[in-house]
């Protein structure tokens, strides 16, 4: 199977792998997926408690280059939106930005339920309700 | 000059010898006969050259030319193989036993015979990947008429105790039928010696072309023989029905007779390289060599490298080096390899798996540039694996509780 040219750009040249400080009360960690199917991602936010925006995000991946390129996307789609806009992103539009094939369309899911997990880590840890998601369509 | 891409595929298919192109060349345009026109000298043509060609696979493994049985490759000569006892011994009995590593083409074919009344016994592995003798023989019953285990496994490499096995089917009376397609031609295989009544091996795992292969039928003590599955003309004497491809049976003679002349020089320069790789690789942390070292093929190594994906782990070298992968990612299926798995490894390890298949044409310079190019991406890999990162901090990671998709 052939990889698209924006697959294969994030999978060379990931954009903002690393870790935040997951004890600060400002990061919202989200690790989703399991060793056993092929797929962990853990994506992390720091956000401005103020405004809400996202001065920061991280990625560590570990999968196959559809999933470090969703991930790898999703951290940079993140950073300067408001956990209010980011919670909108939808996983289909990771999949038409990188042209995943269908096979792979589960790397883009687990990166949308890895923001979703990052929000209300972040929620939690400062006495907001945690939302509640529908299930992301495979 | 390196050129590339490397080819580390050779368990999947080999390229052609040009040597066996080369003999199969005037049997397409100029020698086109019928081996089974008997009236002409055109059909006499075509018919020398099968012959010759049968006496070349023969030697090869030791057996008559008159057993060998031409079929389209190795997945045919599973399904005569199994198939056709099962049906020419059905007053006998109605149980088969084999492994659960074994390829698919025996597996389904097992499968198939299961729906027709058939009883199957799949061993399990040990974690070297060898079926236990003792379960073998605690496994065989009265009713059981093949013991069908794998010579050598496709995807680790592991050669099984041919010996052992045949000599405890034949105590109790059952055939033993061996898919060799990895081991003919790679490393001395001796029907009589080996014990062996039926085997399925095929000519492009050793140089030779595509679409031919033998199914091995023992002739004497015991007299075997086997149901056809095809109906039509009775070629290959009634077993195998279908106008022989002559062309393909020429290069797979000339395939046998290569292996037979160069196996033991071809042998001791791979499984040099093979070892050249696996040690360096081994260097890797947390890197795990899959199958018993000891009882292997020559020229596979399977490795295992922790918290990596292996499908990831191909994506950063891919465009220059061709191998496989466990990992579930390579297939249609999400599921790991089912091999890696009945060897006992956990899923993460069966998804971080590689496996480097050497041949007659891999030199020193591409593994040199293979394990620099699989250690480079390997790092770098980690660096951005959350799973490392975790084993890094001491974190019990089978203790996670990770949400299934």
């Amino acid at each position: 199977m052939a990889y698209s040219d924006k697959v294969i750009d994030h999978y060379s040249n990931p954009k903002n792998v690393g870790t935040l400080d997951k004890a600060s009360k400002s990061v919202g960690t989200g690790l989703v997926g399991a060793p056993e199917c092929g797929d962990v991602m853990r994506l992390q936010i720091e956000v401005d408690q103020a405004t809400g925006v996202i001065t920061d995000a991280k990625f560590k991946t570990f999968g196959c280059g559809s999933a470090i390129a969703s991930s790898s996307l999703a951290t940079e789609w993140l950073k300067g939106k408001t956990i209010d806009e980011a919670v909108k992103i939808d996983n289909m539009d990771l999949v038409e930005e990188l042209n995943l094939p269908p096979v792979k369309i589960h790397c883009s899911v687990l990166a949308e339920d890895a923001i979703k997990a990052a929000i209300n880590d972040f929620r939690s840890k400062n006495g907001l309700e945690e939302l509640v998601f529908e299930q992301s369509h495979v | 000059m390196l050129k590339l891409p490397i080819y580390l595929d050779h368990n999947a298919t080999t390229p052609m010898d040009p040597r066996v192109l080369e003999a199969m060349l005037p049997y397409f345009v100029e020698n086109f006969g019928n081996a089974a026109s008997r009236n002409h000298s055109f059909g006499w043509q075509a018919e020398e050259a099968v012959d010759y060609a049968r006496e070349q696979i023969a030697q090869l493994i030791g057996a008559d030319p008159k057993e060998i049985i031409i079929t389209s490759g190795a997945t045919e000569g599973d399904n005569l193989g199994i198939k056709g006892v099962f049906e020419m011994y059905a007053t006998k009995g109605n149980h088969i036993i084999t492994c659960t590593t074994e390829h698919k083409a025996v597996l389904d074919t097992c499968k198939h015979l299961e729906k027709l009344g058939a009883e199957v016994t799949y061993l399990e592995v040990q974690p070297d990947g060898l079926i236990d003798l003792k379960q073998l023989e605690a496994a065989m019953r009265p009713t059981t008429i093949l013991v069908a285990i794998m010579y050598a496994n496709n995807e680790i490499g592991v050669i099984q105790p041919v010996k052992e096995i045949s000599a405890i089917a034949k105590k109790h009376g059952a055939l033993f039928f061996t898919d060799a397609v990895q081991a003919v031609g790679k490393i001395p295989v001796d029907v009589n010696a080996d014990g062996i009544d039926l085997m399925a091996f095929t000519a492009h795992k050793m140089y030779g072309p595509k679409g031919v292969g033998a199914l091995y039928v023992r002739r004497k003590n015991p007299r075997v023989k086997v149901t056809a599955q095809l109906d039509g003309g009775g070629h290959e004497r009634g077993m195998r029905s279908g106008t022989l491809n002559v062309p393909g049976i020429v290069g797979f003679g000339k395939a046998c007779e290569l292996a037979r002349l160069e196996m033991a020089s071809d042998t001791e320069r791979i499984s040099k390289l093979r070892d050249k790789l696996e040690n360096a690789l081994k260097q890797i942390d947390e890197s795990y060599v899959n199958g018993n070292p000891a009882h292997r093929l020559p020229h596979v190594s399977n490795i295992s490298f922790k918290y990596v994906e292996g499908e990831g782990l191909m994506m950063g070298f891919n465009k220059d080096i061709a191998l496989s992968s466990g990992s579930a990612c390579t297939s249609a299926s999400l599921e790991p390899s089912y091999v890696l798995k009945a060897l006992g490894l956990g899923d993460d390890l069966a998804h971080s798996s590689l496996r480097f298949g050497l041949g007659r044409y891999t030199t020193e310079e591409q593994i040199d540039f293979t394990i620099k190019a699989v250690t480079d991406t390997v790092l770098k890999l980690r660096d951005m694996s959350p799973l490392w990162e975790m084993f890094k901090d001491g974190v019990d990671i089978d203790a996670i509780q990770w949400a299934h998709h």
